[in-house]
């Protein structure tokens, strides 16, 4: 069958689903909406939580990191898997004994402090919608790629499916297509990964197979045979570590108490029906999001090997070396049309050379074989994963499923940040602030109008991505990470930190963290405002803007214990929160007040 | 032990829990992953090199055994304490 009616059928197959499960599961109670009646199975959850948590970035953007990143890609792996760790021992049983039920509340009650709660609110704000942008895009994208339909239509077709099911079932709607969106990106992204290890290395399992041996019969480790082309081409061994130990350290962290810190995670943890259920949900989470983790490494290496392959099918320098340009296989004159791969031919042989022209060693090599620089002008990373089945010549059927998957993992991400916003508007601002006396049925009505602004605003922003678009997910982290993790760790485990302690601290992690964003990016990311050029020379002590938001996690940790040792110590009543939360014992369900 | 002590009992067991669980959690990722990953490399795990490995695979399996080992030691603790929830 032909691959558009294929992908048509498939991806429409998945949209059935989700709008069959929207049916069955409309929320009838605030309680229902905001954390889906609090009885959801752990491992249910595991799954909910994984598909909330892998978005478009994880699922289509990572692997092509891994590709042309190598080990350095490590920290976005052990960052972002880590730091589940961090919430299963540190945040996640805690804040469901304190059961209610969004993440600035927690704030606003143990720091007795509106004021808390608002800023709280602010950040969780920001951080999601910067974070749903990418997860439009990623929805525009594929449906662009694989359906042939406008950027903009896909926008809007991806906005009408969560609307019906984030609207009517709230959290409980959302769970349970998660659950149903885990299962396909799951198999979407494993699928092509066995064929293509087996097909490099004989073996059917990618995490062993990357650290198996080659089967063209050389016997070579499959790394060390991917290092030995790409530096034969003058790219850096793919092993090889290229940045700095400081910030990759700092980076790791950065995204480990980030992702610990982010609120449309930590709301999944109040959908489980015990304290010890949130323990035990947070490491099936993991394993759900390990499978997808630890394959990545393999797609990203034996995507990158077969890349080379392709183009470089004879010995580096030979005269018929080169792959032809007009005799290129049919993906990568696909991949043309998209402009995300860009062939120039500088020196008019007819034949491609992808090589490091950057690398003043080898180029002098390159140009005794009579090349001019390389001519693979453009190698979009997210191809990567896009192209893999192509590549590996995979059957349709599979290529219709890589789609299928990636809008999965981007309709999940934007559901659960969406409840995430949606809440906060409803509980938080307009119940907590704004009308405390609400009747129930009054607050579910508004928490499915902030549920409907929140999708619109968020489709608007996708069409229209402002140009930051890309490169605010550092800003995400670095709020989560400077802001919300230290003030709930804080809360939970240091009994003396008080009012004044946390907003101190809070507002100092997120002032230094944004600061530093704003000094090397500018203004709303427009480079002409910042302050000083974004590189590695003028960073301080070579840390990335990315990367600061463990020091500014630092800060805020430091300032919150100084200001709070300085003032009086907390009420009676919030003291006694404290030792409540810290035991399981005597814990309900999730409640409004 | 009455309510109180034991309460201050069960804490302490779960932070010293915390810590040791924290500790593994640093010496996978940051400090084999990262700090020690050259010298590990001159290890080998069958196609891998060891540094390497603990960086893309490694840590994230110990990770996940971590998690599952502090919810079934919390459990028991809970239990020796009576501070469950039924």
């Amino acid at each position: 069958m032909e691959l558009q009616t294929l992908t048509y059928i498939v991806v429409g197959a998945t949209f059935a689903l989700y709008i069959g499960i929207a049916i069955w599961t409309k929320a009838s109670s605030t309680k229902e909406f905001y954390v889906a009646g609090g009885h959801i199975h752990p491992i249910a959850n595991g799954m909910a939580t994984a598909a909330d948590w892998m978005s478009a970035a994880s699922f289509i953007s990572m692997a092509g990191l891994i590709a042309f990143l190598g080990y350095d890609a490590s920290v976005y792996l052990m960052g972002w898997t880590g730091g589940y760790v961090l919430l299963a021992l540190l945040l996640a049983p805690y804040l469901r004994k304190f059961g209610k039920f969004t993440v600035p509340e927690f704030i606003g009650d143990r720091y007795y402090s509106k004021f808390a709660r608002f800023i709280a609110v602010i950040c969780l704000i920001i951080a999601s919608i910067t974070y749903v942008i990418g997860q439009m895009k990623g929805v525009g994208v594929a449906f662009g790629r694989f359906l042939e339909v406008d950027f903009e239509m896909g926008v809007a077709v991806g906005m009408g499916i969560v609307f019906v099911y984030a609207v009517f079932g709230g959290m409980k709607g959302i769970t349970y297509t998660q659950i149903a969106q885990y299962c396909v990106l799951i198999f979407a992204y494993t699928v092509p990964a066995v064929f293509i290890a087996l097909n490099l290395t004989g073996n059917p399992i990618p995490q062993i197979g990357l650290g198996g041996t080659m089967s063209d019969g050389s016997g070579m480790a499959l790394l060390d045979k991917l290092d030995q082309i790409v530096t034969e081409l003058g790219f850096a061994a793919f092993t090889q570590q290229k940045g700095t130990s400081l910030n990759m350290f700092l980076l790791t962290l950065s995204l480990m108490i980030g992702t610990a810190g982010l609120p449309h995670v930590i709301m999944r943890f109040f959908t489980v029906p015990k304290v010890s259920d949130a323990r035990i949900s947070a490491g099936w989470a993991l394993v759900f999001i390990a499978i997808l983790y630890t394959t990545a490494p393999a797609v990203g290496a034996m995507a990158r090997l077969n890349l080379m392959n392709t183009i470089q099918t004879g010995e580096v320098g030979t005269a018929d070396g080169n792959l032809v340009y007009a005799e290129r296989p049919e993906w990568f004159k696909n991949w043309e049309t998209t402009g995300l791969l860009k062939f120039e031919d500088k020196n008019g042989d007819g034949r491609i050379q992808y090589y490091d022209d950057s690398n003043a060693a080898f180029s002098e090599k390159a140009s005794s074989y009579g090349w001019t620089g390389n001519e693979m002008v453009k190698v979009d990373r997210d191809i990567m994963v896009l192209a893999n089945p192509e590549i590996a010549r995979l059957p349709n059927w599979v290529i219709a499923l890589v789609a299928a998957g990636g809008l999965a993992a981007a309709l999940s991400t934007a559901a659960g940040l969406l409840l995430a916003i949606s809440s906060a508007v409803s509980h938080d601002l307009l119940k907590g602030m704004i009308a405390p006396d609400i009747s129930e049925k009054k607050e579910l009505l508004a928490s499915r109008f902030a549920m409907a602004g929140a999708i619109l605003v968020a489709g608007y922003l996708g069409m229209n991505p402002p140009g930051f678009a890309a490169q605010v997910v550092a800003l995400a982290f670095g709020l989560a990470a400077s802001s919300l993790f230290p003030a709930l760790m804080m809360g939970i485990f240091d009994k003396r930190m008080n009012r004044a302690g946390a907003i101190a601290g809070m507002l100092t992690g997120v002032t230094s963290t944004v600061m530093y964003i704003v000094w090397f990016k500018g203004w709303f990311f427009l480079p002409e405002t910042a302050f000083a050029a974004n590189t590695p020379e003028n960073w301080f002590m070579g840390i990335s803007t990315e990367a600061f938001g463990a020091v500014g996690a630092l800060l805020n940790f430091a300032v919150a214990i100084i200001v709070s040792r300085l003032t009086a110590e907390p009420p009676e009543e919030v003291q006694r929160l404290v030792d409540d939360i810290r035991v399981p014992k005597g814990a309900g369900a999730a409640t409004a007040h | 032990m009455n309510e109180e002590q034991k309460r201050a009992a069960y804490w302490k067991a779960n932070l010293r829990l915390v810590g040791l669980c924290l500790v593994v959690w640093f010496v996978v990722s940051f400090l084999f992953g990262i700090i020690l990953v050259e010298q590990l490399n001159a290890i080998s795990l069958g196609g891998y090199k060891l540094g390497f490995w603990f960086a893309q695979q490694g840590s994230i399996y110990v990770f996940v055994a971590l998690i599952f080992f502090y919810a079934y030691r919390m459990n028991k603790l809970d239990k020796k304490f009576e501070l469950d929830e039924d």
